[in-house]
Parts: structure tokens; sequence; C-alpha cells
């Protein structure tokens, strides 16, 4: 089931990593933060003028940031400690403030689908929804025993969810794409330029 | 949109969109990518079995949408979130606006909804004040272009790279490359303000499901996320129809939706919205949630016997995809805000018959959309029924009223044509074309050679055929149709030489007249139910084993239409019935029913074999294997040419009614027949012989066209 996730996931452009432990996980995101221009490597289009609006968010961020909003506060304080080293700032709350751009998105899935290579992310928070929304990578954390082979097996978990009123529920699939311009695939129209997926062994 | 005034002028849209090169091209690129892709995704899945089961969820919700939707207000309600029913577009918009106005919203951004695209809400919004931006990639180009949508998955796939750069240059007051990539990045910085900024965001809703007032969005760019999270007030807007039962009815939709919308297995985001969720908006108010369901005709429709079934659409857009008409002229000439099969439908009943009275009549009738319909709708039948209703509505047109009287009364058709026959003598030049076409005729449909009547119909000739074989196995009855029984005989005669040699005994009842699909095909209701009734009532006589036919389309119509034509008359309902049990294409008969001939081998030189599958064989009966498996045990090098079972562009009255397209499509197929480097094309339909072989005579192509019984009859020894 994890190789069927895997190769699902790979399908759509998720890069997936096995990576053991969540302080392992947590040393690859950091890595690759360090490795990533601000909003400039990860596709041509950043150099480019806009109107007077937009180019006025874009300018808003020049600090590198990594979002975690859920994290407790022993594992927050781990990737803390990391990020502090490399000069990258955690953020943790009111991700309202950052809109206007961050680097790396962490979240921890709660379910990964088989099937499609989804991962299924209860969203209520809204600086979680934000963390994977404005980030340009998303990095999600997936122990492999929250595996399941179809959406099916985890109908009535969602159900149950949405049964308490008030829910909010996100299926992630890859990264944000569009070919609405000549059917050509292009990623990060709106979402994350890149997915990774870190599949943890607990 | 559709703006034509008349039939005229829609023939003037759809010549321009015929020469719009961009678009034809990539039209063509997408119909070809689609099919593999959408193949790819279903591998191993039972697609018949998952879209039946559509079929049933929704025809299930249909019948009890006011229960849902109470159920759907009382869960809802219960979390916060307002839902509301409007019962006309003008509702929805006034409620929409009312909720801005309350609220002080002054900025709106949307994600893809195309029920807000039907009730023309930007337009209405806009003039009472607000900056309202479209945030899907290829809505917010076409909302800058100031145009409809011309897909519903890809609303901007008529526009080029270089027109969106243009756009952007305009929009950002920047100079924008026309490099994909760069554009697509241009509009991910330029949204995201816009997406700050807003205190309002709508969206659509491919899903509401009653149990817990839950709305679903899929999506691939995430911009319904972002729609539902920043401004402070979401208004979900969706169609009463889209109301579901449970999560579990959604889940199933979703196993089909994506895959065959873009052949992907799943949108990169669906999302669940239950209830008004917290958001932290600092100083903002509390997140404001409103859910309206639009009815604009729906509740009406969905108790129509006849044409219910067009709600269970899921918008999938796959009936576009498929559509050899819809492939030629692009989507803005083949629907006005709903695209493709189902848009044709949908336009007359949302939108009125003005809009929809010319784009009804531009199907082609070839069944791709029928059979690639994520609901399984019956597509064509259901446009062929609004057509009628509007020609109800507004008198029909002599042409075809007077096609339907003639139709009803075989002596007198019969006997026209028989005139006919002397009168073409003229431009015939003594060869079996039409060689001279009179001016009225010309120009446009110049496209073919169009065959002559025959200077002895086949019905002539039946008295003088051997028809009784010496060890007669079966009694079968021969259904000619008018095609081959007045203008190909001797496709005809060589069946009864290929049948008589396996040993069936042939009738050819005289009472028998046209099948009647070219008036169902005009929208003559009445006339189709009264041949059907002449046909049924002949065909019986003797009591056959079985009814075989040549040409597919009869075949097609007589099984699955004569039944729903006579079900008001019990003893014509049950004869038709057991015509439609008994009715064969002649390729089955000879394949899987009657005895092969001792192997013989053929006097004549095999020559190289390509096949094009008639709409309604392929399709309408589903034979695939039979005429393959008949060409090569005719020992004849068979090579498939592309897109095989994709339609000639005949369609009986369509190529007269729209020859320019019917050229088109025809151009295509004769392109894919000649790559094969075949010499011999084979077929199953006299109409798809008229066609092919009347292009390839034009073309000067060195490729004969033959129906299958000619093929085998000519490999077949002389008893």
């Amino acid at each position: 089931m994890i190789t069927q996730f895997r190769s699902a996931a790979e399908n759509v452009s998720a890069v997936v990593t096995e990576v053991g432990t969540m302080a392992d996980a947590f040393t690859y995101i950091v890595d690759l933060c360090v490795d990533k221009d601000a909003c400039q490597i990860l596709a041509p289009g950043c150099e480019t003028p806009l109107s007077d609006r937009a180019d006025k968010v874009c300018r808003e961020k020049d600090q590198k940031l990594i979002a975690a909003p859920l994290l407790d506060a022993d594992a927050a304080g781990q990737l803390n400690d990391l990020c502090g080293n490399r000069g990258i700032c955690l953020v943790r709350e009111d991700l309202r403030r950052y809109v206007s751009g961050i680097d790396i998105g962490v979240t921890l899935a709660d379910f990964g689908v088989a099937e499609t290579g989804t991962l299924v992310l209860a969203s209520g928070s809204e600086d979680l929804r934000l963390a994977t929304m404005v980030c340009e990578i998303h990095a999600a954390i997936l122990p492999k025993s929250r595996i399941r082979a179809d959406l099916f097996e985890i109908e009535q978990d969602l159900a149950a969810d949405m049964a308490t009123g008030t829910d909010y529920c996100a299926f992630i699939t890859g990264a944000s794409r569009t070919a609405d311009i000549e059917r050509v695939l292009a990623l990060g129209v709106h979402g994350p330029l890149e997915l990774h997926i870190l599949l943890t062994e607990a | 949109m559709q703006t034509a005034k008349n039939m005229k002028h829609y023939r003037k849209h759809v010549a321009e969109a015929l020469d719009n090169e961009f678009q034809c091209r990539a039209m063509d690129n997408f119909a070809v990518a689609y099919r593999a892709s959408r193949a790819r995704a279903f591998e191993g899945m039972d697609v018949d079995g998952m879209i039946a089961d559509i079929a049933e969820i929704k025809d299930d919700a249909l019948g009890r949408l006011d229960e849902l939707y109470d159920q759907f207000k009382a869960a809802a309600e219960k979390s916060g979130v307002q839902v509301h029913r409007a019962a006309t577009a003008e509702a929805a918009n006034a409620l929409v606006l009312e909720i801005a106005e309350k609220n002080n919203a002054k900025k709106v951004i949307k994600s893809k909804s195309m029920t807000s695209e039907e009730i023309m809400l930007n337009h209405y919004l806009e003039a009472g004040g607000l900056e309202v931006t479209e945030t899907d990639l290829g809505e917010w180009i076409i909302q800058l272009r100031g145009e409809g949508p011309s897909h519903m998955v890809m609303p901007a796939i008529h526009l080029s790279r270089f027109q969106v750069a243009d756009l952007f240059t305009d929009v950002t007051g920047k100079k924008q490359d026309a490099e994909i990539e760069r554009l697509v990045k241009a509009a991910r910085r330029e949204l995201r303000a816009r997406f700050i900024e807003a205190d309002m965001g709508i969206t659509g809703a491919n899903f509401a499901i009653a149990q817990t007032g839950t709305i679903g969005l899929t999506t691939n760019e995430g911009n319904a996320r972002l729609a539902t999270t920043l401004p402070r007030i979401h208004v979900a807007i969706a169609g009463i129809e889209k109301l579901l039962p449970t999560l579990n009815d959604a889940l199933r939709i979703i196993r089909v939706l994506p895959r065959n919308a873009t052949g992907q297995a799943i949108t990169s985001y669906v999302t669940w919205i239950t209830g008004s969720v917290a958001q932290n908006a600092g100083d903002r108010e509390k997140k404001q949630r409103h859910v309206i369901f639009l009815d604009a005709g729906r509740r009406q429709l969905a108790r129509d016997p006849d044409c219910a079934q067009v709600l269970r659409c899921v918008r999938c857009g796959a009936c576009a995809n498929v559509c050899p008409v819809y492939r030629m002229v692009g989507g803005h000439q083949f629907g006005h805000i709903y695209i493709g099969a189902v848009g044709l439908i949908l336009t007359y009943f949302f939108h009125g018959r003005e809009k929809a009275r010319h784009l009804v009549q531009n199907c082609i009738n070839c069944g791709a959309c029928k059979q690639v319909c994520a609901a399984g709708i019956d597509l064509p039948r259901i446009i062929k029924s609004v057509h009628q209703r509007i020609q109800d509505e507004e008198g029909h047109p002599m042409q075809s009223l007077l096609l339907g009287k003639i139709l009803k009364n075989r002596t007198l058709f019969h006997g026209l044509l028989k005139t006919a026959r002397q009168a073409q003598k003229p431009i015939t030049g003594g060869t079996p074309y039409l060689r001279h076409l009179p001016m009225i005729i010309s120009g446009d449909h110049n496209f073919r050679q169009l065959p002559a009547i025959a200077p002895k119909a086949f019905r002539d000739l039946w008295p003088g055929l051997d028809t009784a074989p010496e060890h007669p196995v079966l009694r079968v009855s021969l259904f000619s149709g008018c095609v081959q029984d007045f203008v190909y005989p001797e496709q005809l005669e060589a069946a009864v030489r290929v049948l008589n040699r396996r040993g069936a005994a042939l009738d050819f009842p005289m009472d028998q007249s046209c099948c009647g699909l070219p008036v169902k095909m005009m929208g003559e209701a009445d006339a189709a139910r009264d041949v059907a009734a002449q046909n049924t009532l002949a065909m019986a006589q003797g009591s056959p084993d079985y009814v075989v036919t040549l040409c597919a389309s009869c075949a097609s119509h007589i099984k699955h239409d004569y039944p729903r034509l006579l079900a008001d008359d019990p003893v014509l309902a049950e004869k038709a019935g057991e015509l439609a049990g008994k009715i064969v294409p002649f390729s089955v008969l000879v394949n899987d029913i009657l005895e092969p001939l001792p192997e013989k081998a053929s006097t004549q030189q095999p020559v190289t074999t390509t096949y094009h599958a008639p709409c309604h064989l392929c399709r309408g009966l589903g034979v695939r294997k039979a005429p393959r498996d008949l060409i090569q045990k005719a020992g004849l090098p068979f090579v498939p040419a592309a897109e095989e079972e994709t339609c000639c562009g005949f369609g009986g009255t369509y190529s007269s009614k729209f020859p320019a397209v019917s050229a088109r499509i025809l151009d295509k197929k004769l392109d894919d027949a000649a790559a094969t480097g075949a010499a011999q094309l084979v077929t199953e339909c006299p109409g798809c012989i008229l066609q092919l072989r009347g292009g390839a005579r034009q073309r000067g192509m060195a490729l004969e066209v033959v129906h299958i019984s000619e093929m085998l009859d000519a490999r077949e020894p002389r008893r």
C-alpha cells in the first residue's frame, strides 16, 4: 500500500521521501528551506513586473519563513532550534500576517490514500489552511500507519467530523496546478509549487 | 454565448469558427489526447458500473430535492450557515448583492462556478458597484476578455498564450512575455493581492451533502480554498440538483468526475466545508457563510419524465471532449453558457428557446457523448426531444413538415423517389453520381460527390433474386432502409448472396419504408412514430427468426427508439419490443450467428483494408468485433485507421444542414484512411459510404469504399 501511495503521489509530481522520525523530517524541511531561494528559484516569473497593487504585496516579504501552525510545543521547539541556527523564521500562528508568502508550510497529515496518492488534512484551523495555501512548498509529514487503501476506508471518520457541525476537510493531491493556457501543465498557480510528503515510521 | 438571430447568422458564426486556425488545432490535439488520458485513468476499473451507480444516486436525489434541501438547511443553519433558495436567476443575483451591501463588502473574489456564469452574476454585481475578480486562471482570462467559457472545465481553451500575454500586459500595465510558466506566475502574484483585499469570496459547490449541511468543492488550482478562507464572507452558489443525501454518494461521484473530466485520478484539491468555520480575522467580524441553492427551472425539470436525467450532470465536460462537432466549431458555437451536448440541452431549459433554437440542430447524433457521460445521460435523445419541443412551440419549418408528411405515406415517398430518378438524368450524365449539381445545392455542398438514385430499386429487383438456400437453417427478414433500397441496391444484393450461402432463407416484406430516423433528426416526432408503427407491423410478417439490416443507423433506431416511440400503444409496443429483440446487424448475423462457410481460398487478389466503425454500430449497438473478425476471416491484410470510431460527418440530414462542418469532419476521416495506405475501406452503413466514397472521389483518392457485404461477396466463390 505504501508503494502504491508513493507511486500515485509521484504521478502528480509530489516528492515522497521516507525519513524515519519526526526529527529527520524537520532536518529535511530546514535543509529544503536553506537550499531554496526565496520566491525566486522554483519557477520563472518572480522577476516579472506586476501592477503596483500586486508588487506591493510581493515586496512585503523579506525573510525566509517556515509556518508550522499545529505542531505541539515540544516538536515546535525542536524545529525552532533547527530554524534559528540557519537564519529561518518559524511562525506558528496568526498567519494572516504572512499571506504575501511563506516559504514552507509544515503540516501533519491525518491520512494518506493509496489509490490516488492523496493527503487528508482536517483543516478546521485557519492557520493550518493558510500554511498549506500561501506557501511555496508544502511539506506534509505522514506516518506510514496512516495510509489507507481508498477514500471509502476513511469515510466514517470524515462523516463523523462533518457530523460535529463545524468542519473544514481538505484532500490534497500533488501541488496546485493548472492547464488553463493551451492545456500546458503549470504548477503553483495559487497554492504550493511543490508538495513534499515525508513518510515517518510511526 | 449565443447571439445568432437566425440560422443563416448561426451558420456564419460556425464558418468563422472553422476558419479559426488556432482553435481548430487546439481542439484537435485535445480531442485525441483526452481519449488516451481518460482510458489510462479508468484502466482496470468497471467504468460502466461506476457510471450506472452515479445515474442511480442522482436519480434518487432528483426525486426528492425538496426533502434534501430541507435537510441540508436544517443541518447547516444549526451551525451558523445561512441557507437560501432562489427561485430565479434574478433572485439569486439580488440575494448575493444584498448580502454584500448589508455587510459593506466592496471587493469580491470568485472561484469557478458554472452556476454563477449561468445567472451572469459578475455583471450584476459590477452593475451594483462591486469589484469582482475571477481567480480560476481560465475564468479570469475570459473575464478580462468579456467572454463566456468555451469549455466547462477549461474555459479559455480557445485562446493562445499570445492572447493571454496581451491581456496580462493590459491588466498589470507592464509588458508580459508569452511564456506559459511566467504567465501563470504573474496570475498567481496578481491574484494573491486580490485575495488579500477581498471582503467576500464566492464559490460554487460540486456537492451539497444534505445529511451534514456540507459543501464539497473540487479544484486543481486551490483557489476555492483561498476564496473560502481569506475573505470574511463566503457565499456558495449551486444548482439545487447538486444536493446529495450522504458523503458516500459524493465520494462515489468523485471517483469518476475527475477521471472523466481531465483523466486525473482526483483533482489536486477537494475541499469539504461544514458549518461556519472559525477564522482568526483579528479585529474583523466573525466569518459569515451563505449557501444559495438556485432553482431557475430545475425543480420543474426534475419532474419532466422525458428530460429529468439531464440534471444528473456533474459538469465534467466530457460530452464536449468527444463531440466531433464541438471539436470543429469550439465552445462558443456549441452552447450558450453551458457547453457541449449537455449545454445544448441546458441552454433550452435555463436560457430559453431563443438561445437554443439553432444550437440543438447542430448535433450530428453520433452518440459519442452518451457513451462517455459520467452520469449515463441519454444526451442525443434529449437533444432531439428539445429540438422537437422547440418546433412544437414555434411551429415546424415547412421542409421538415413536408418530409414528415411524405415519409408517413410509403407509396407517396417511394413514388417521389422514382420520379426523382427520372428527374436526375440530366445531372448524372449516365454515371452513378450526380455530376452537375444544380446551383441551388452546390457551393458548400460540393465537398463530396453525391450518388444518383439507382436505375432499379432493391424492392423491384427482389422478385428476380435467388433467395432460397439449398439447406435453410434460419428464416431472416431483410430490412433495407431507404438509402440501400434506392441508392445502393447492389449492397443488398451482395448480402443476399452472402446470407444464402450460409443457409439463411430470406424474406423482404414489401410494406417496409424508411426507418424514420431522418424525421426524428428533424424533430418530427409524429411522423417518426407513424413510420415506426408501419415498419413494426411490416417486419412482423412471416415471424422471422431475425431481422437483418445493412444500415447501422436503421438498426440502432429500430432497436432503441421504436419501443419508446410506440410505448403508448400496448399492442404496437409489444411488437416493437419483439422487433427490437430480433433486429441484428449484418456483420453479427454472418459472424456470430450463422455457421461459417467451409474454408476455400478466394480467387480475388487480397487488398490492404482499413475499417470505419459507423457510430450507430459501434456505439449504438455495441458491435465492435464482428466486422473486424470478418475482414480477418476474409484473408485481407488489415491496417487500423486512427480514430476508427470517430463519426464520418454524415449524420443523415445533418450533412445538408451544416455542410461546412460535415466536410471538415470528413476531411479528417479521409486523412486518417489515407495514412493507413489501404486500398480499400470497409464499413457497414450506407450513410457512411455515401459520405466517405463521395469524399474520396471528390479528392481523387484511389481508395475503394465498400460495404462489408460487398467485401465478403467478392471474397467468396459463387455458388
